[in-house]
């Protein structure tokens, strides 16, 4: 069943994080940031993304590198402030 | 005494941690001035090796510089070993605002304020000039102690794919509503050697009202044809607001940094920033030896045209060799393995054949980017250089990777 949620993100990633002539494919269970993917310094812009789209603030304490590790987590992170 | 058992446990696990993920840094014993030849000892303990040191930032081989060496002992001699204060109290002498004043005239900007460190002057120069009403924007690779800057600041902070400006601009549009806006860079990028398109930043910084930060540790004293750095090398000199950048590196490779650019925001620097308030500047020692730097390289561009005439040669003998190199014009020449165990094993041969280079890999570079990174001296000479390449065809015979490029060396040694 495709999840217009995990859409969105998986949509922001590619655009934001992956490069002209990288070899990256973005599933729902990639891991982004131990993947090496996304970096601690970076990932503010995708916390940004997702509390201006959908409206909700991320405690800074909730925004761990766990938390924003995989399309799925951020999904898990984002529907615990919004109703999508 | 409270270091106890949960303690020394915690630290212990740690660096069992950095140990098992191969990380562990082990430092070699250099046993002799800095140059282009060293004698080194490593591992502790070993037999003193004598090599050819292809890894240091000494680009313009003033480290040992007997000029320089001298104005260090004359400084010594006049201005004494130490200040015993910070600068605002009486910690300033003459020699120090000389510096700063040579080192505005040479880098083309308004005035210049001196730290201990470039990473003091990272750390300090955000925090001044920007505030939650405002927005830097850096690109990915920027060095460590810039990130580690914009964190200690209140404004937002986001950030660009590597040099890549159509992002930039994206970034710039979608921060229109902040009061101050702020775009952070290398000016070159320590890990690949490429070069930060300072004109077409400072372009987008005109049209999207934003101040442009570059970090030129990497630059200073040789980049662009009379060495100012990569402002000299874009064309954009004057269009840069504030510089940050190194003395431990080119010019003289000793210690020290500073913050140079628009005269209000380096007085506002001089005032606040937290580095330069609580902390001992320079040593008198170093200034001298500082101003002498500035008297060679301002006289004479004969240090970076050999450094460039080097670097060019280093280029086309190593990829004539069957190397796979990031192409580029600058002085650091990553040699690409891709696979990190080959890259530590490389690093390790050519060091039995007396060339020191290190192997850098994940998390220091993305990962299946592993590489040795070459460094060209103006110290190096032909035969420096052809020895290196020697070795580097020797030892790449052996891995049988001469003329292999990307592909074929993952097929081979995986990523």
């Amino acid at each position: 069943m495709a999840d217009e949620l995990k859409d969105k993100i998986r949509e922001y990633v590619v655009d934001e994080y992956v490069e002209e002539g990288d070899d990256v494919e973005v599933k729902d269970d990639t891991p982004l940031i131990t993947g090496g993917l996304v970096d601690s310094f970076s990932m503010v812009s995708l916390k940004l993304f997702l509390e201006t789209e959908y409206d909700i603030k991320i405690p800074d304490e909730k925004a761990t590198a766990e938390a924003f590790d995989t399309v799925n987590a951020i999904a898990v992170l984002v529907r615990e402030y919004a109703d999508v | 005494m409270a270091y106890g058992t949960a303690a020394r446990e915690f630290y212990r696990n740690e660096l069992v941690g950095i140990r098992n993920d191969g990380l562990f840094k082990e430092e070699r014993y250099i046993l002799t001035p800095q140059g282009a030849d060293i004698e080194v000892e490593f591992p502790e303990g070993a037999p003193v090796k004598k090599v050819i040191n292809m890894c240091a930032n000494n680009y313009l081989g003033l480290s040992s510089h007997p000029d320089v060496v001298a104005a260090a002992h004359d400084g010594l001699d006049s201005k004494g070993y130490g200040m015993s204060s910070v600068r605002f109290i009486c910690g300033t002498q003459d020699t120090h605002r000389e510096l700063e004043r040579k080192l505005s005239e040479f880098l083309g900007t308004e005035d210049t304020l001196l730290f201990a460190s470039c990473m003091d002057a990272n750390a300090a120069v955000f925090e001044v000039a920007l505030t939650p009403e405002d927005v830097v924007i850096a690109d990915r690779l920027v060095h460590a102690s810039v990130i580690d800057g914009i964190k200690l600041c209140e404004a937002q902070y986001d950030s660009y794919k590597h040099m890549d400006m159509k992002h930039l601009e994206k970034k710039l549009q979608q921060f229109a509503d902040k009061r101050l806006r702020m775009v952070a860079t290398d000016g070159v990028f320590s890990m690949d050697g490429d070069v930060a398109p300072l004109d077409e930043i400072c372009e987008l910084a005109d049209k999207y009202d934003a101040m442009v930060m570059v970090d030129d540790s990497h630059s200073s004293g040789f980049m662009g044809k009379t060495g100012r750095g990569t402002h000299e090398h874009c064309g954009v000199v004057g269009r840069v607001d504030v510089i940050t950048t190194t003395l431990g590196k080119a010019l003289g490779g000793a210690s020290g940094g500073c913050i140079s650019g628009r005269k209000e925001l380096v007085e506002l620097c001089r005032q606040r920033a937290r580095p330069y308030l609580f902390s001992n500047t320079l040593a008198p020692v170093v200034v001298s030896a500082s101003l002498k730097v500035m008297d060679i390289i301002s006289a004479t561009t004969e240090r970076r045209d050999k450094l460039e005439e080097n670097t060019l040669y280093f280029r086309e003998q190593i990829t004539a060799a069957g190397f796979d190199i990031r192409p580029g014009v600058h002085p650091i020449v990553p040699i690409m393995l891709y696979n990190a165990q080959l890259a530590q094993d490389v690093a390790r041969d050519l060091y039995e054949e007396g060339i020191y280079v290190i192997g850098f890999f994940f998390p220091v570079v993305p990962k299946g980017q592993a590489r040795i990174r070459v460094q060209l001296s103006a110290a190096h000479e032909k035969e420096h250089i052809d020895a290196a390449v020697a070795a580097f065809k020797k030892i790449g015979e052996k891995y049988g990777i001469l003329g292999l490029g990307k592909k074929e060396i993952i097929e081979k040694f995986g990523n």
